[in-house]
């Protein structure tokens, strides 16, 4: 007797399913990159918790730009590194809102480091979901606040001296610093292990929001393959390699 | 019965603000337009009307909380002055961008750069023309009076959300700090979720319901031929707005052999001027443009058909005057008279202008 699809693909066999909260659009990422699932997983979070309705998104400039058309939710398209004040002003007017922002280093961490220090500051009762992957993937490779010394990105062809470009900016660990926020932790997301912590962090998160706790931020380190000129395991090797020495995983700080 | 009191002009956009229905306010302190802010934190409208006022970080950081809430199809709002006005052109062009429809107050200083804390019309150009990159334009509205700038909170959230475009009231530091006998708006309630539904709930983000399409705010598309037709739809709104938005005041015009052209404080000072003149025996009166975009291209090239010569009068090293040639097409003289960085024309020197530059040229 021979196995038909039809017998294979029956609900009761169903091991997984993508989330509603993904759209069918085409990523346009590249081959490797994490931040489809970073997509996921926050879908994923949205679904479970039953607040798609709910749910605003603030999109960065940076390689998720175009993050509106994969989460199907509500969602404006910030200035670069303004995403924490739109999400400001979205928030303080809709209280009951969940609102997220989901920024790259370089949007969060080099043009947007005041309005993200403020809103951290004021204890915004919203979201931040920070993607390090220590360069600047959207616009070519170029250095990212967050690169290592010694790294080559497409503008420190020889390497981030710290005499030319400053050092690497752990600005999570700033962040950990204020007041406003309740909750600071660095995740990743290149094991189904890590996957599985993340997403709970992510969950972590907007639950803090329903309980107006104040500001939480979730980073999550990651890869650019594509800029690191890696292939996406070899640049998950070095993510670990080079980039968790740097950026240590963990809580800073829950409340 | 109206209330009627006596107030200066930024005091009186905070309580417009309020009493017209506004939902938020986001700002930064600068001379000469902080009282809007001060006014509005010491009245508390969070526990009457349940209006959100904050102070932002940097008017950056203002400009785009308004971005965020405007987003939601809330009647949001900031104010600053000429250098915190440049910091938020970023904003502003999105604004444009996304087609969302907020208000701007603009109570201008004398620059450029720092420049002074006095008051000045420099600008112009800034307001008018875009201000940020990209094809656009603000509506902008040019108050000559406290009353005005009561009246123009209501009339630029209108104009607005008609256009689902970044609404500007351009006044000056002279407009923001005198007091002037104000007629008061009465209250309007704020919209409700249900009110705000009816009017923006084509685009406004309030969240996916499963019986409707995701909303987006943006103004960012990679494919150039529909950033084209995007860019196409901006325009046919921007003609929508000439053809049908003009405000202006006439002054003594009818038997006018000069016109004057002046905006905002310099159109109160002309009216003195007009007085002195005429009791000189010239005969000169005043077209005030209320609405600067859209600016009042067809009643000037009408006016100018009647006179023998136009002086604009600005505080500022001629910017309007560019838009007043325009309009005159070279039928007769168009000169500028200017006073600027912080200095006020008064009404004697407005008239040797016009003697000198026009009549006696």
């Amino acid at each position: 007797m021979s196995i038909e699809l039809e017998d294979i693909i029956k609900p009761e066999n169903i091991v997984y399913k993508k989330t509603p909260v993904l759209t069918d659009n085409v990523m346009h990422y590249c081959p490797g990159c994490l931040h489809g699932v970073v997509h996921k997983i926050i879908a994923e979070v949205i679904e479970e918790m039953g607040i798609q309705d709910k749910t605003i998104g603030v999109s960065p400039v940076g390689c998720s730009v175009l993050a509106y058309n994969y989460l199907d939710i509500d969602w404006a398209e910030a200035a670069h590194g303004r995403a924490p004040a739109l999400a400001t002003g979205i928030s303080r007017l809709h209280p009951e809102k969940y609102v997220f922002t989901y920024q790259g280093d370089g949007d969060l961490a080099s043009i947007g480091c005041g309005e993200i220090m403020h809103a951290c500051n004021r204890g915004e009762n919203i979201v931040v979901i920070f993607i390090n992957n220590a360069i600047y993937g959207m616009t070519g490779g170029q250095m990212a606040p967050t690169t290592l010394l010694g790294q080559v990105t497409a503008t420190t062809p020889y390497g981030r001296d710290a005499k030319l470009n400053g050092f690497p900016l752990r600005i999570t660990e700033l962040i950990a610093q204020l007041d406003g926020t309740c909750y600071v932790t660095r995740q990743t997301v290149h094991t189904p292990a890590a996957v599985r912590k993340a997403k709970a962090a992510i969950r972590k998160a907007f639950e803090n929001t329903k309980k107006d706790k104040g500001t939480s931020f979730v980073e999550i380190v990651s890869t650019c393959n594509s800029g690191w000129k890696l292939d996406p395991i070899q640049a998950n090797k070095w993510m670990v390699e080079n980039m968790f020495p740097k950026y240590p995983l963990g809580d800073m700080k829950d409340i | 019965m109206a209330e009627v009191k006596l107030m200066k002009g930024n005091e009186v956009i905070a309580e417009a603000a309020i009493r017209c229905g506004c939902d938020g306010y986001f700002g930064y302190p600068i001379t000469p337009q902080s009282e809007v802010m001060e006014t509005l934190m010491l009245r508390k409208p969070w526990e009457e009307t349940g209006m959100v006022v904050l102070q932002a970080e940097s008017e950056l950081a203002s400009i785009n909380m308004v971005y965020g809430a405007a987003a939601t199809g809330k009647k949001v709002m900031t104010s600053s002055s000429s250098p915190g006005i440049s910091l938020m052109q970023e904003g502003l062009t999105y604004l444009a961008g996304a087609e969302l429809p907020c208000l701007v107050v603009d109570v201008v200083r004398g620059g450029p750069g720092l420049g002074t804390i006095q008051p000045a019309q420099s600008d112009y150009f800034q307001a008018v023309k875009g201000g940020g990159h990209g094809d656009y334009h603000l509506i902008v509205l040019a108050p000559a009076s406290v009353q005005e700038m009561n009246d123009f909170v209501d009339l630029g959230f209108e104009l607005a959300f008609k256009y689902r475009n970044p609404a500007m009231i351009l006044a000056d530091g002279v407009i923001g700090q005198m007091m002037e006998k104000v007629q008061l708006s009465d209250y309007k309630p704020r919209w409700t979720d249900e009110e705000i539904e009816k009017i923006s709930g084509d685009w406004a983000l309030t969240g996916k319901k499963a019986n409707r399409q995701r909303h987006i705010a943006t103004s960012l598309e990679l494919d150039s031929y529909k950033q084209e037709v995007f860019n196409q739809k901006l325009q046919a709104k921007y003609r929508e707005m000439e053809e049908k938005e003009v405000r202006c005041e006439e002054i003594a015009c009818e038997d006018a052999d000069y016109l004057f052209v002046a905006y905002g404080s310099c159109s109160r000072i002309c009216q003195k001027a007009v007085q002195l003149a005429r009791e000189k025996g010239i005969k000169v009166g005043i077209l005030r443009p209320i609405t600067l975009y859209p600016f009042p291209t067809k009643e000037i090239a009408n006016l100018a058909k009647k006179v023998k010569g136009i002086l604009t009068v600005e505080m500022s090293a001629g910017q309007m005057v560019e838009d007043v040639r325009l309009a005159v097409n070279g039928l007769i003289p168009v000169e500028h008279y200017g006073r600027f960085g912080g200095v006020i024309p008064t009404p004697d020197e407005i008239v040797e202008a016009l003697e000198k530059q026009i009549i006696g040229a």
